[in-house]
């Protein structure tokens, strides 16, 4: 049935799925460098979407400037939670590591709260954008842009991985960080890019959410954390294009089951997937299988 | 030197807690000594709602607007000589805490009560009000077996299913032929209003296109949009509260549907929501709203401001209503002057003037035949440049 109705659907859970598929790359990524599970990712857009709403909302400002600003600022966010938080964990058993990250994570949501109040902010639309049609299908411009600009921003990411000095340096600290560091290479440096362009990601993640769901509240970061975790996880932790496909199928799942009239039940349909995927193939879609190094 | 043994420690926490439950035996003593009141001059009327706790800014808005009405009543002189006392009681959004503040009102020598103000702890009171014939006005209680308790049980709010009814009336009237539904599937206000809405339109030969359920906490509603606007409809019944309610109409528009929103009093306060040219001739159903021109409504919002230096909202001026309710029934009492004052009579008297009375109240004139629900007159609300204009009044 390739009627109006499904390529319309397909665009709403491509969309749902690029978002979801930009949060998964910073989770894969910092995964894959120091195997930590940054529960605090997700409310790094929660902060991005606070950014935009403060530039554009309360300053009054342009919304190129709220996107720079919001990118920018969850770049920084990053790279500042791992040199307070992480950094100096970066010998203790990874179990304390994980929950300083739940710890940050709580931090973040309850400052939000504090500072925000626990009432949604309106972020307002960047730009006015008239939708295409194409035949008699009306394609939703929103959709359109946030499928682009994960698409660009992959294509970036990738090439940052396989194809620079910096990337070279990643893969050398995720293969083994204590060669690596014998070979020359500055390791704390590595891991604070990683987590730069994890969170920068994020926060071109956050302009993108607040374009298409333009409401920014203290916990908005914990469901879509959550799914993009399972986006990750089902594509295979650590992998670049297993976060995109898993994020993708995430985003389609929710959107066609939806579709079929089971709204209610999609949550419960992603994570049956995240368990399927773990008894059946837990290193996920795209992971390659690991031996536990002792 | 300085350090306080295990010992010493036991002595001193044990003086205090004596401490307390002395403080605590003075307080009840105190209290359970008053009055019934009406040999100095008064009348004692209940108020009891949350004035802490989760859903404290109902109950407190709800009192704001009782007060100020009794507060009115007092100044130009009370009813029949004897200025309203009011017996305040802060339940905390509890159940055992309201019936446990109905008691003491009750102790206290009340003759009605203006409360509860949410679903749960009303219906605990109004089945406890079923010992003493209590006359009981909730402002603001929906819930179908608040009034259902008692034929002393009223409230001052228009109900869920109603809402839901005059919204299809609504859309009949409008001229709409086919409809859909989006609402919150978990949530007990959504679905009583989007279940009415949906039996009254197709019993007015509507079609329903279709019903798309959400749950509690989604953000994405592109999949339920894209299935209803697959159906062409003329008008999308959006019965809930006004965050999602934004975030759906929203989305809507960003599909390049350019048709009708409909909603129900959860859209209040939806225009910081959703951009003034989304929600343009869209329409909602309310008791109140300050962008009334009407006389009343303004001499209320402009005495409002007086006493309290806010805008008054739909709650306020539901507490002042049930006020009105109440007060106009002991004044009918009062000139009667047949019941002798705190009786079972004068009780009694009480919840059959307000079954058998009219109350001019600034959310329309409050009626009721036969059922605690009122008979009363609902705004229909809609969109222009970004404020929000009373389309037309339905009268009941």
């Amino acid at each position: 049935m390739f009627d109006v109705t499904f390529v319309t659907q397909l665009l709403n859970g491509l969309q749902l799925g690029s978002i979801y598929a930009l949060i998964a790359l910073g989770y894969t990524m910092v995964y894959g460098i120091i195997l930590l599970l940054n529960f605090a990712h997700g409310d790094i857009i929660m902060v991005g979407a606070y950014i935009s709403w403060i530039v554009m909302s309360q300053l009054g400002m342009s919304p190129v400037l709220a996107i720079i600003l919001s990118v920018a600022g969850c770049t920084l966010l990053g790279v500042l939670i791992d040199k307070v938080a992480y950094a100096p964990l970066r010998d203790a058993p990874r179990l304390s590591i994980l929950i300083t990250a739940i710890g940050v994570s709580y931090f973040l949501e309850n400052g939000a709260q504090l500072v925000f109040g626990a009432d949604a902010k309106v972020v307002p639309q960047y730009f006015e954008m008239d939708n295409l049609m194409l035949g008699d299908v009306q394609l939703s411009s929103v959709s359109l842009l946030i499928i682009i600009v994960t698409a660009v921003s992959t294509a970036v990411l990738t090439y940052v991985v396989n194809r620079t000095k910096l990337g070279k340096a990643m893969r050398a600290v995720s293969e083994d960080m204590g060669a690596a560091r014998l070979m020359g290479i500055n390791v704390n440096n590595t891991i604070s890019f990683t987590f730069a362009v994890g969170s920068a990601l994020a926060g071109i993640g956050a302009v993108l959410y607040s374009m298409a769901y333009t409401q920014a509240s203290p916990t908005m970061g914990i469901m879509l954390g959550t799914k993009a975790f399972v986006a990750a996880v089902l594509g295979g932790i650590g992998s670049i294009p297993g976060a995109v496909i898993g994020g993708l199928l995430v985003g389609l799942a929710e959107t066609f089951v939806s579709a079929i009239g089971l709204s209610v039940w999609k949550d419960a349909v992603v994570f049956l997937m995240l368990i399927i995927v773990l008894v059946v193939r837990p290193t996920g879609i795209l992971g390659r299988p690991m031996t536990e190094k002792v | 030197m300085g350090t306080i043994s295990r010992r010493d420690f036991m002595k001193m926490s044990g003086a205090i807690a004596g401490m307390a439950v002395l403080a605590g035996c003075g307080g009840g003593s105190g209290s359970s000594s008053s009055d019934g009141g009406s040999e100095g001059g008064s009348i004692k009327v209940g108020l009891l709602g949350p004035y802490s706790g989760d859903v404290a800014q109902y109950g407190l808005a709800v009192r704001n607007g009782a007060e100020l009405y009794v507060k009115q009543v007092n100044e130009a002189g009370g009813i029949n000589g004897k200025q309203i006392e009011l017996d305040t009681m802060d339940e905390k959004g509890d159940s055992t805490e309201a019936v446990n503040a109905y008691n003491k009102m009750v102790e206290d020598g009340v003759v009605a009560i203006l409360g509860d103000v949410t679903s749960t702890p009303s219906i605990a009171v109004a089945q406890q009000s079923q010992n003493d014939n209590m006359p009981l006005v909730s402002a603001s209680t929906t819930a179908a077996a608040f009034v259902e308790a008692g034929p002393n049980v009223f409230r001052a709010c228009i109900t869920d299913p109603f809402q839901g009814k005059l919204m299809a009336d609504f859309a009949a009237d409008q001229g709409y032929k086919n409809v859909a539904t989006i609402f919150n599937s978990g949530g007990d206000y959504e679905v009583g209003v989007a279940d009415a809405f949906v039996e009254e339109a197709k019993s007015k030969g509507l079609t329903v296109t279709t019903e798309q359920g959400y749950a509690a906490g989604d953000v994405d509603f592109n999949s339920q949009l894209t299935t209803i606007l697959a159906t062409n409809p003329d008008a999308i019944m959006c019965p809930n509260y006004y965050q999602d309610d934004g975030k759906i109409v929203t989305q809507a528009r960003q599909q390049g549907y350019t048709g009708v929103f409909l909603g129900a009093d959860g859209w209040s306060g939806v225009l910081d929501y959703a951009s003034a040219e989304d929600l343009e001739g869209c329409f909602y159903d309310c008791s109140f709203t300050a962008n009334n021109d009407d006389e009343k409504v303004q001499k209320f919002i402009a005495d409002y401001k007086a006493e309290y230096d806010a805008d008054p909202g739909n709650f306020d001026a539901l507490g002042y209503d049930a006020a009105i309710v109440i007060l106009n029934a002991i004044e009918t009492v009062e000139k009667d002057g047949k019941a002798e004052y705190g009786t079972d009579d004068y009780k009694q008297a009480i919840v059959d003037a307000i079954a058998s009375g009219t109350a001019d109240g600034v959310t329309g004139t409050i009626k009721y035949e036969g059922t605690g629900d009122p008979v009363k007159p609902t705004l229909v609300l809609t969109f222009e440049g970004g404020v929000e204009k009373v389309f037309t009044t339905v009268e009941a």
